[in-house]
């Protein structure tokens, strides 16, 4: 009985959602309309901007949608009305762009307006909801990302977005976004496999020292709160100094500015999380444990790689999995100082207010954090489930 | 046999083992007994070196245990404390391998061992080889503790408070367990404990500590008729005294011949059993029997009142 009176009653934050998409579709652009990239546009609702009449089936998939999300409490069907809902909206915008685009123009801008963010927004977080409320096993978890990641590139290698802005801006830089990507990936993982690297064993001293971790924690948190734009700029004077000073340093792009600074700064940021969650990971061991293995006569690099570290593991994994997601946000600022990344576009897009090339940087910056937090999350809960 | 040579333990200028000599037999139950911070504990893991005397020297079969590296003198010594210390991230059997891989024994001989300790300490092995601790009650994660102390034959198995998180009924489960696989190998054991009942029950010879000395060292029935001290004589207890020592001796030491109606007791009995059975009965003598149920005559209630007085 309690169960369908469950059911019957309304979704709170299926209502809420729906209601956000509402307002949005009704009092917001859905496109706006450039003549080029850098002036003001002409602001179209979500039935002006499309062809003919195609807006109206999707203003109707989009009201069926929301009314679904508020009543229907089964976490399958809801997923499926995001999902629809998510791929309407999109696929909604490829379509208005390319109508809205004169034959062979290359000036013309059609961004994608405040109701397309928001629907496509509260659609995404509703999908995630409906996910979080199957409880996913992590093998789970990995293929709903995958399955993600796979609608994601079908869309764009389709070229239904072709003639939306920041695809336009995609064009006209491929070569550059690529190599930015690939910078960005070298900045977020060489920084991390690098604090892995330095900070495993630290954690490990760590925890054999108390008066080593009195002075390497409190240095480490210090480093920490220091702001990004600082550290990057006081890295640069002495790397520059020592470029000048040793000549075959500067060779090897150690500099003030560039990927040298960018890393360095990086891998200070990432050195606490990982550092701490190793002291913390292996002080978690039940002195019981310990106290046996080394009873039973284990020495003591066997204890540790054997008993010590595979029982820290899940800690030490949600160490890293801080470090990378911030790592990944934290690269984009390493644009100012000439270390590249996907911050290049977000800085230009500032200094030109080409807000569609700001785009072009965030976004891809975003789904990669994203991506990377659900992997890492994934891959923590298997090593903890494992043998528990 | 495992001799304690003037053994001292200091940390800073505070002696936390003061001087203590100690032999235990080969293939019997030494149990030290003391309240906690009376340097119980440090004696015990001096034997394996987990802890460094600071002065004196510990010989196993008369060789110095100082004369070996730690590891190689710990893999011949079985380790069992309280709260198990079982790998939680491996299963069973990986437990009870520990030290014969360590050992690098051959892989048949390694799980040939696992499923007959197994099976000695009841734990049927075809349902808890693949277990992981988590999944067991706390008395087989104890089981399965000494089973894993004793995995490699150890020659010696020091155990520290080993039945001190069980609860009543299965600790005297445990204790019997223990007993039993002691008598059918042989082994050498050293056990620390509080329990002064526990002390009574397993130790062939029990020694007193306190403030890092050792007060008396002998059979519990030495303990209770000559306690050589106040200490001791508060330790064992005075009020029940009695009892207590009824409990440690066996009926077969006062078997007496002739017939006696009722259900015999078995001669390994503790006279406390007999005296209980005979109050129950009303009977003034009950019949003894050896464990094939053959008779070997009776025991009288004049005969364990006796055995209850001192002298």
């Amino acid at each position: 009985m309690r169960d369908r009176d469950d059911q019957r009653r309304i979704d709170r934050l299926g209502a809420l959602l729906a209601g956000i998409g509402a307002l949005a579709a009704v009092l917001l652009p859905f496109v706006i309309a450039k003549p080029n990239r850098i002036v003001a546009g002409e602001p179209l609702g979500l039935v002006a901007a499309l062809p003919g009449a195609a807006g109206w089936p999707v203003a109707a998939v989009l009201l069926l949608a929301g009314v679904l999300t508020i009543l229907d409490r089964r976490p399958g069907v809801r997923l499926a009305v995001a999902g629809a809902a998510l791929a309407a909206v999109c696929l909604a915008v490829g379509v208005a762009a390319d109508g809205l685009t004169p034959e062979g123009d290359r000036y013309g801008r059609v961004s994608p307006g405040g109701a397309f963010w928001l629907l496509a927004a509260v659609s995404l977080l509703a999908a995630t909801d409906a996910l979080a409320r199957m409880s996913l096993r992590p093998a789970g978890r990995i293929g709903a990302l995958v399955i993600a990641a796979g609608a994601t590139a079908a869309l764009l290698a389709s070229g239904a977005w072709a003639d939306l802005s920041f695809m336009r801006e995609y064009a006209a830089r491929a070569d550059v976004f690529w190599r930015e990507a690939a910078r960005h990936g070298v900045l977020a993982v060489g920084s991390l496999a690098a604090a892995i690297a330095m900070g495993l064993p630290l954690g490990i001293l760590c925890h054999r020292s108390a008066r080593l971790r009195q002075a390497l924690m409190p240095t480490l948190t210090l480093i920490q709160t220091i702001p990004s734009m600082a550290l990057f700029g006081i890295l640069m004077a002495p790397l520059g100094a020592l470029a000048a000073a040793l000549p075959l340093a500067h060779d090897l792009g150690i500099r003030g500015i560039g990927l040298a600074p960018a890393l360095l700064a990086l891998f200070l940021y990432a050195l606490l999380p990982v550092v701490a969650n190793t002291a913390v990971g292996l002080a978690d061991v039940p002195a019981a444990v310990t106290d046996a293995g080394r009873g039973m006569g284990l020495t003591d690099r066997q204890l540790l790689t054997r008993v010590e570290l595979p029982l820290a593991f899940p800690v030490i994994l949600t160490g890293i999995r801080i470090v990378l997601v911030q790592n990944i946000g934290l690269a984009t600022v390493a644009a100012l100082i000439g270390g590249g990344g996907f911050g290049t576009f977000v800085f230009q897009g500032i200094g030109q207010t080409a807000m569609d090339l700001v785009l072009l940087g965030a976004v891809p910056t975003i789904a990669l954090a994203f991506a990377s937090a659900v992997i890492l999350d994934a891959a923590a809960e298997a090593a903890r489930r494992r043998p528990a | 046999m495992i001799e304690l040579d003037h053994v001292t333990k200091r940390y800073g200028d505070a002696a936390v083992v003061d001087d203590v000599s100690l032999t235990v037999e080969r293939g019997t139950i030494m149990v030290i007994v003391g309240t906690s911070g009376s340097g119980k504990s440090t004696l015990l893991r001096m034997i394996n070196r987990l802890v460094a005397p600071t002065k004196g020297r510990i010989l196993i079969d008369g060789r110095d245990t100082a004369g070996l590296p730690e590891h190689d003198l710990r893999r011949g010594i079985g380790y069992a404390i309280q709260g198990h210390g079982l790998f939680p991230h491996r299963t069973v059997a990986e437990n009870i391998a520990t030290v014969p891989r360590l050992l690098k024994w051959e892989k048949d001989r390694v799980d040939e061992r696992i499923d007959a300790l197994l099976a000695a300490f009841a734990l049927e092995p075809g349902l808890f080889r693949d277990k992981y601790p988590h999944q067991l009650s706390g008395g087989e994660q104890q089981r399965v503790g000494v089973a894993r102390a004793l995995a490699a034959d150890p020659a010696v198995l020091l155990m520290d408070e080993p039945f001190g998180a069980l609860d009543p009924i299965i600790r005297d489960k445990a204790q019997e367990d223990l007993l039993a696989v002691q008598r059918r190998l042989g082994t050498t054991v050293v056990l620390v404990t509080h329990d002064m009942d526990e002390a009574f029950r397993l130790g062939h010879r029990v020694a007193v500590m306190a403030d890092g000395r050792v007060r008396q060292v002998g059979t519990p029935a030495d303990l209770l008729t000559r306690p050589a001290d106040a200490f001791v004589s508060r330790l064992t207890g005075t009020n029940d005294r009695a009892l207590k020592l009824l409990s440690v001796r066996p009926v077969g030491s006062v078997v007496s011949p002739g017939p006696a109606d009722g259900p015999p007791l078995p001669e390994t009995a503790s006279l406390r059993d007999a005296l209980s059975a005979l109050l129950w009965s009303g009977a003034r003598a009950l019949p003894v029997a050896d464990a094939s149920g053959r008779p070997l005559g009776r025991v009288t209630l004049d005969a364990v009142l006796a055995s209850g007085r001192v002298g």
